[in-house]
């Protein structure tokens, strides 16, 4: 039972406002049918107490703070199968970015800020940390190694800023940071295809956490960094392995 | 899949997957393509400090891939890969998480001894190529 009534003539609705200026076509916001289709099918109803449904009406109510302070923006993990659900296409989604991007940037959750500020350290863009002298170390050692151990793979490459290369690739860090071995199977695979392929040296990183912190002007310095070693070495493809 | 190129590539995946196991081997989950439920290792839950709510979340997973009683888990995403693979561990089960590419170097013979961090026991020395003395 509601422990007060909530007066709506007393909301002003700020947030669904603003969030209607940004998100493509409005986002459909005003189109919600209550059928909690949503809900339904979501792996996060239930975590703190909300789900898709409960958290657009409480926006559409205009419970701003309520609806948008919740850790539950936080467990969304942005899937999307609320709006491939939905009978209106409603962006759900989209709000819960909105949403997190309200928060003070030092009240976000410190692994994905930690990440987010490791990546904007040097021109790899790692949420680990590696810098782009740490990565080459790395590729050139374990490829030595292949070369060393393994018979047939003389020819084996991990190219980095190899210019004009058709594929410019980035990789995760988990790889050359934690599990290095884990790198040579893509690089045999690439090989046996003969694909035409580089690394760079700027930008190799594809993990980008500072789009989950919801940080656009750190995700846009990450992700510019990455794209512009691409044109820079007048890659053709930009194919993120992520 | 869903957010991406859609369920064409899922197709083209299942292809390549089909490719490597044999149909007979193949196991689909349900539901499954577009309409199929995140794991709970995106959106940077995985780094939120969330554990119990994100290992909550990817219960729902975690059934669907036990009700399938495939032997094997393939994850071609990294998040997708870390979050599977602890569910896993948590349930007890420890069914094998593998990457794809782990799969295509197996069945193409070009999987290096130290490349099968994540195979199961009955595939570690499986289609092992030479070694060098």
């Amino acid at each position: 039972m509601a422990e007060e009534v909530i007066d709506l003539g007393k909301m002003t609705r700020d947030f669904k406002k603003e969030a209607m200026k940004i998100i493509p076509g409005g986002g459909n916001l005003d189109l919600c049918l209550n059928c909690g289709t949503c809900a339904a099918g979501c792996p996060a109803t239930g975590l703190a107490d909300l789900d898709p449904r409960k958290f657009l009406r409480m926006i559409l109510l205009g419970l701003d703070e309520e609806a948008t302070k919740s850790p539950w923006v936080w467990m969304c993990t942005g899937c999307q199968r609320c709006i491939y659900a939905c009978p209106m296409q409603i962006d759900i989604p989209r709000l819960v970015y909105n949403a997190r991007a309200t928060w003070p940037r030092e009240e976000r959750p410190k692994g994905i800020l930690g990440s987010c500020d490791m990546a904007l350290k040097n021109a790899s863009g790692s949420a680990m940390g590696a810098s782009p002298d740490d990565f080459i170390f790395v590729v050139e050692d374990v490829l030595e190694e292949v070369k060393d151990t393994q018979p047939g793979w003389d020819e084996l490459q991990a190219p980095i800023d190899k210019k004009g290369a058709h594929f410019f690739i980035n990789q995760n860090s988990r790889e050359p940071v934690t599990e290095p071995d884990e790198l040579i199977p893509l690089w045999k695979l690439l090989h046996v295809a003969g694909i035409d392929w580089t690394y760079g040296s700027k930008g190799w990183a594809g993990e980008n956490y500072c789009m989950f912190l919801a940080d656009d002007k750190s995700w846009e310095h990450v992700t510019r960094t990455s794209i512009m070693q691409c044109a820079e070495l007048g890659c053709k493809v930009y194919l993120n392995t992520e | 899949m869903r957010k991406g190129f859609g369920d064409p590539v899922a197709d083209d995946l299942r292809f390549v997957v089909k490719s490597l196991v044999g149909e007979e081997n193949f196991v689909e989950m349900w539901p499954n393509k577009s309409n199929n439920y995140c794991c709970g290792g995106g959106g940077g839950f995985l780094q939120s400090g969330f554990t119990e709510e994100r290992r909550a979340y990817g219960q729902i997973k975690l059934d669907q891939i036990l009700a399938t009683k495939a032997d094997y888990c393939i994850a071609a995403c990294h998040n997708c890969h870390a979050q599977i693979h602890d569910l896993s561990e948590l349930s007890g089960k420890h069914f094998p998480v593998v990457h794809l590419w782990t799969l295509i170097c197996l069945s193409l013979g070009i999987l290096g001894p130290n490349e099968r961090e994540y195979l199961g026991d009955d595939l570690k020395e499986v289609n092992m190529p030479e070694q060098k003395e």
